[in-house]
């Protein structure tokens, strides 16, 4: 029997022989996993050790598995796994439709089946007819939501948010954190969030994990 | 298989033939025009000056017309730059295929490279246009500072040295060289020369010397022969003397004869020294010169030379140079090159041997304004040998070379 | 674990050997060169005939005169004109940083740094001469004069105006890598600090900046140093000539129709090298010299003061620095279109199109040549230089700080010192005399600029994006071609810009490796200098600007086109 959700087995990071992150848990589909700890104390690394782009300053040993397979070994691009960071990252010479666009895969063919696609992504959004803006016209929380956009279009099999909210005013967090984790529950993903603010943490409901 | 086999051979003996191409036969005009068509000729001039630029580019449009050979002007700021090309070439066996396949050539570069075998020929003889080329008259078209040409090298204009200077500005100028070191005294910083090792430079020295040595025939022997301390005394004296009155008090020098043009046009200087009767009339044409310069010589007498074209060994388009060198010397060349609107340098023929409509494109052409009707050009100073130049040159740099 | 690429293709095999490749093809034929010059400075030609090994050229060099003069010179020039550049540099920036004036200066640079050297130093000419415009501005009126005075500035003996035809050029170049070197460090936040405790700005700077952008910038003063001594084009232009600068002879020498003295230049390309050397380490101890000083200045505590006066003396001389430049090619404008023009007139008195229209036919030619040359070389170039960054970021091979000195190899061994020897060699290989010799010897000097203007720009990039980017899917490749280098537009046109000036601005390499029969704009106008009809100068020298001009403004032009609905990019 094949096990869903995203397990974390025995991973352990370390720096310059400092263990900074040792972890091993699982999350079920829809379920939040809050880590938490103080500014450098490796929580990012974490994240990047789940997608596959940890720095080469670090030594890290440990399994990920999602959804039964093991994917520790696999090229980021493999392992459908989507990330949201601080800043929205969406790319500066792309249109906000082309941003969406970037992460449809390649099964999705034809130009007319991406272009419905993503009109009904930002139909979703309420962010109609903004396809061929600027990224950068747009304000803090739209940019947010069509970073969160851009990483569902991509089918992603698990979720990593690493402090996304931070930047964004209270009024707004709220409403993106509510949409975020709304999304992850309706498609039944994994989600390991990673923060400082207990606030997130709380909104997340699930369990917390705590970084010394 | 066999068929194979005999297209090979067949492609084998095709290139070793074209591989084993036959030095063109000067003396079979016909052949060597036939080869030439399609060539490109790459002739290393010195690119100094604009008007003989333009001339270049002209033999250039003619030549293509006319037989198809394709001449490229490589400009140089020194003729010695050609010479060192092929001795590289040489130097790596390179001895066909050869970048430089004409250089303007005369002096002290020709008897390098006659010395080391560096030239293809001879040839020049046997050229169709060698039948107008006026040898009795201008002896200095076979013998090039005293080295004998030997069919080596074509000539394609004569020089002779000219003195210019601003009308306006100085009205008697001098006409020997004591009165040249009078008028520096008392003008200082109004006349200079080109630095030597500088062609125009040397020629000063040797058109000085030959007013200063007691008898002008040790000029025409090696410098070895001669008492050279006691001959040369009086002329080094003259230079001495004349140093500190120099432009910039000597302390430096133009470094070649077209720059001088600039000195006169601001004002810096009065009076120089050229190698062409016609200078000064083409600059005045162009803008150049304020038009209030004239020109003269020395009561002496003045050096004349001719400058030559040569095709090194290893050229790689020997029989289009030679076409390009017979085209130089005919008549329609020559009369267009002493046009002064276009240069202006001296021809080599001998009017006398041309067809009526040949001479009259020359008596036709308009003397510059300031340009010596040929009467009063003077009788014509051989060149001294060449290792007196190479004397000359070492002991100024010796004297004069370095800023003290 | 580092995000891996794909292994398998072949171009992941080949692409770890990028920097490999790259620097062999920067240095290999450099140490052949410096070879093929040492053989004959030791007596070793054989095609001359020489074929043992000795003194006799070192002799003969040593007998020459003018030896020690011109090797005074070269050494005297070089450093003046690096260290008063490097002091300007630091005084601008110490005075202006972080002002709008400081901006509208950054503005100017790139366009500055773009006009060739030998254009500058004829413009520079015209300007300083007796006889040039700012003589002919002030007379008759203020000075008397109805002709040029009788004074040595142009080609004086102490390399005067040669130094400044040298500080005219290098100001730009270093003030372009200490604004690179200063973006990296945190300097508002260091020299604010520095303020806060009671420092005057100009104080501040110099003692909490100065030391740290210093050791970004060494390199660069290094090549300035190398290429103030052994300069061959402006020391033609400007330099004495009673003995010209030691490059310009072993030049001459190289050209001498005796053979014999083939040898002594090479003897005297040895010593300019050995010169070259000397000047480096005596620079390297007056750099732990003045660091010394500095340490106890800076613990003096003196707080210093007379900022107004600094701004007022660095922004004169910044602006006569620019400015030399910028009317110095006004002069040539108006040169190129002139009637006769003598002393003291301050305009012609006719203009003409007739020098244009006289030379347009053969220019363009010219023109295109010298465009295929500088668009091969530098497409070469940044080819080169995107396999190494990107090498280096898939594969983790981080250059130490050695690579970054042999990438200033060819900026550091004088030009004349080993293309002598490369020619020798390329035309025993048969590979002389055409475009293609011409574009490989380009490339070796292009490549360090190319690789220095554009290292910085692709290493800062935001990773993250490449993150994010993997994340959605996209592979290794997917993320270089369709994030990275669109994003990088700007750095890399930039860098194609820096690469053509370069290219551009060459003479030696062309002159030998192209065996006479390549010509480039640089070539015909130094080959025209020596006739000093200053209208045909003129003409030439512009052409060669404005096509050195052009990438720069495509650099400008292109990213705002494309990027005219991407505000994120635009400023970048």
């Amino acid at each position: 029997m094949a096990e869903t959700g995203l397990t974390l087995d025995g991973v352990v990071i370390r720096r310059d022989g400092r263990r900074l992150v040792d972890i091993s848990d699982h999350v079920a589909p829809g379920e939040v996993l809050t880590v938490m700890g103080p500014s450098g104390s490796g929580k990012s690394t974490l994240l990047s050790y789940v997608i596959g782009t940890l720095a080469s300053g670090f030594a890290a040993q440990g399994r990920v598995r999602l959804n039964g397979q093991d994917i520790t070994d696999l090229a980021p691009e493999a392992r459908h796994v989507g990330i949201l960071f601080q800043d929205e990252l969406l790319f500066p010479h792309l249109s906000v439709g082309e941003n969406l666009a970037f992460g449809l895969r390649a099964t999705v063919r034809g130009r007319a089946e991406r272009a419905r696609r993503t009109a009904a992504a930002l139909e979703d959004i309420g962010l109609g007819g903004y396809g061929d803006r600027d990224p950068d016209t747009l304000s803090g929380g739209q940019k947010a939501r069509v970073a969160l956009m851009r990483m569902l279009l991509s089918g992603p099999k698990a979720l990593l948010l690493d402090e996304p909210f931070s930047r964004l005013d209270t009024e707004r967090r709220d409403k993106i954190r509510d949409l975020v984790f709304a999304q992850a529950r309706a498609k039944g993903l994994p989600v390991l969030l990673v923060t400082h603010d207990h606030a997130d943490a709380e909104a997340a409901g699930g369990r917390v994990h705590l970084l010394d | 298989m066999t068929m194979r086999r005999f297209i090979v051979a067949a492609a084998l003996a095709a290139f070793s033939t074209v591989a084993v191409r036959a030095e063109p036969d000067p003396s079979d005009w016909g052949a060597v025009t036939d080869d030439a068509r399609g060539q490109t000729v790459y002739w290393n001039a010195w690119g100094g000056s604009d008007t003989i630029n333009g001339f270049i580019a002209w033999i250039g449009d003619r030549v293509a017309d006319e037989y198809g050979v394709t001449l490229e002007h490589v400009k140089l700021s020194d003729t010695a730059e050609a010479v060192s090309r092929v001795l590289a070439e040489r130097s790596a066996g390179k001895d066909t295929g050869g970048a430089v396949d004409l250089v303007w050539i005369n002096g002290e570069n020709f008897a390098a490279m006659k010395q080391q075998d560096l030239l293809f020929g001879p040839w020049v003889e046997q050229m169709p246009s060698w039948a107008n080329v006026d040898v009795a008259g201008k002896p200095a078209v076979v013998s090039d500072f005293t080295v004998p040409t030997d069919g080596l090298e074509a000539p394609w204009g004569m020089a002779q040295v000219v003195f210019y200077y601003d009308s306006a500005r100085l009205e008697q100028p001098p006409k020997t060289m004591s009165a040249l070191a009078e008028y520096a005294a008392a003008h200082p910083g109004r006349f200079t020369y080109p630095q030597p090792p500088n062609f125009l430079g040397s020629t000063f020295l040797k058109q000085a010397l030959t007013e200063f040595v007691p008898d002008a025939e040790i000029l025409q022997g090696p410098v070895e022969a001669a008492d050279y301390a006691a001959v040369t005394a009086d002329f080094w004296a003259f230079l001495e003397a004349l140093a500190p009155n120099l432009w910039r008090q000597g302390r430096a020098y133009p470094q070649n004869e077209a720059r001088q043009i600039q000195l006169m046009a601001d004002g810096e200087i009065d009076l120089a020294i050229s190698f062409n009767p016609n200078e000064a009339s083409n600059a005045i044409a162009n803008f150049q010169l304020q038009d209030s310069v004239r020109s003269y010589v020395m009561d002496a007498g003045s050096i004349g030379n001719a400058s030559f074209v040569a095709i090194p060994y290893n050229a790689n388009a020997k029989a289009g140079a030679m076409v390009v060198a017979n085209y130089i010397m005919s008549p329609e060349a020559q009369a267009r090159m002493q046009d002064p609107e276009v240069w202006g340098l001296g021809t080599v023929l001998d009017l006398d041997t041309l067809t009526t409509a040949e001479r009259a494109r020359f008596e036709a052409l308009e003397l510059g304004v300031a340009t010596l009707p040929p009467d009063e050009l003077g009788s014509t100073l051989p060149e001294p040998h060449p290792s007196w130049m190479v004397r000359l040159e070492e002991d100024w740099m010796d004297r004069f070379g370095v800023a003290r | 674990m580092a995000a891996t690429c794909e292994t398998q293709s072949v171009r992941a095999r080949v692409l770890p050997w990028a920097p490999v490749l790259t620097l062999g093809i920067m240095l290999g034929p450099v140490a052949a060169g410096v070879l093929g010059t040492l053989g004959p400075a030791f007596g070793y030609m054989p095609a001359l005939g020489g074929t043992e090994i000795g003194l006799d050229a070192f002799a003969m060099l040593f007998d020459w005169p003018g030896l020690v003069p011109a090797s005074v010179l070269s050494v005297t020039t070089g450093l003046a004109a690096t260290a008063l550049s490097l002091l300007l540099v630091a005084v601008i920036c110490a005075a202006w940083s972080g002002s709008v004036v400081f901006r509208m200066i950054e503005r100017l640079l790139s366009p500055l740094l773009s006009v060739p050297h030998a254009a500058a130093a004829f413009g520079l000419a015209f300007l300083i001469a007796p006889s040039g415009w700012i003589a002919r501005a002030a007379s008759p009126w203020l000075t008397g004069w109805h002709r040029p005075p009788d004074v040595l500035i142009l080609q004086d003996p102490l390399g005067l105006s040669l130094t400044a035809g040298l500080i005219v050029k290098e100001v730009p170049f270093l003030l372009l890598m200490t604004l690179a070197a200063m973006s990296q460090i945190r300097t508002a936040q260091a020299r604010d600090t520095a303020m806060a405790l009671g420092y005057a700005p100009v104080t501040a700077w110099f003692k909490t900046v100065f030391p740290r952008v210093y050791a970004q910038i060494r390199l660069p003063v290094y090549a300035v140093l190398a290429f103030s001594m052994t300069v061959v084009d402006v020391s033609l232009i400007l330099g004495p000539t009673k003995p010209p600068t030691l490059a310009v002879q072993i030049l001459r020498w190289m050209n001498d129709p005796d053979l014999k003295l083939r040898f002594l230049a090479s003897a005297a390309a040895v010593w300019q090298l050995g010169l070259v050397i000397a000047a480096l380490l005596l620079w390297r101890m007056c750099e732990v010299g003045v660091a010394g000083l500095g340490r106890r200045w800076v613990a003096s505590g003196a707080r210093g003061g007379a900022t107004r006066t600094v701004r007022a003396l660095s922004l004169v001389a910044a602006l006569l620095s620019g400015g030399a430049i910028l009317f110095g090619l006004l002069g040539l404008v108006v040169w190129s279109f002139a009637g006769f023009w003598s002393f003291p007139a301050l305009l012609p008195d006719g203009f003409s199109t007739r020098t244009w229209m006289r030379h347009a036919m053969s220019l363009w030619p010219v023109a295109t040549e010298t465009l295929v040359i500088a668009a091969s070389a530098t497409l070469v170039a940044l080819f080169l230089t995107l396999a190494c960054l990107e090498a280096e970021e898939r594969h983790g091979l981080r250059p130490g700080a050695r690579a970054l000195w042999l990438l200033y190899v060819p900026l550091i061994v004088p030009q004349i010192a080993f293309l002598t020897g490369l020619q020798t060699l390329a035309i025993f290989a048969g590979l002389d005399g055409n475009r293609m010799a011409v574009i490989a010897v380009h490339i070796i000097f292009v490549l360090p600029y190319v690789f220095l203007s554009l290292a910085d720009p692709f290493r800062a990039w935001d990773a993250r994006y490449g993150h994010v980017a993997r994340a959605l899917g996209a592979g290794c490749d997917g993320v270089l071609w369709r994030v990275r280098l669109p994003m990088l537009l700007r750095p890399i046109l930039t860098a194609a810009a820096v690469g053509f000036a370069v290219s551009i601005g060459q003479f030696l390499p062309t002159l030998l490796a192209g065996a006479g029969r390549v010509q480039t704009l640089t070539t015909e106008a130094v080959a025209l200098a020596s006739g000093g009809d200053r209208r045909v100068i003129a003409v030439y020298a512009l052409s060669q600007t404005a096509l050195a001009l052009l990438p720069f403004a495509l650099a400008l032009l292109v990213p705002a086109v494309v990027w005219r609905n991407r505000r994120g990019l635009r400023h970048g």
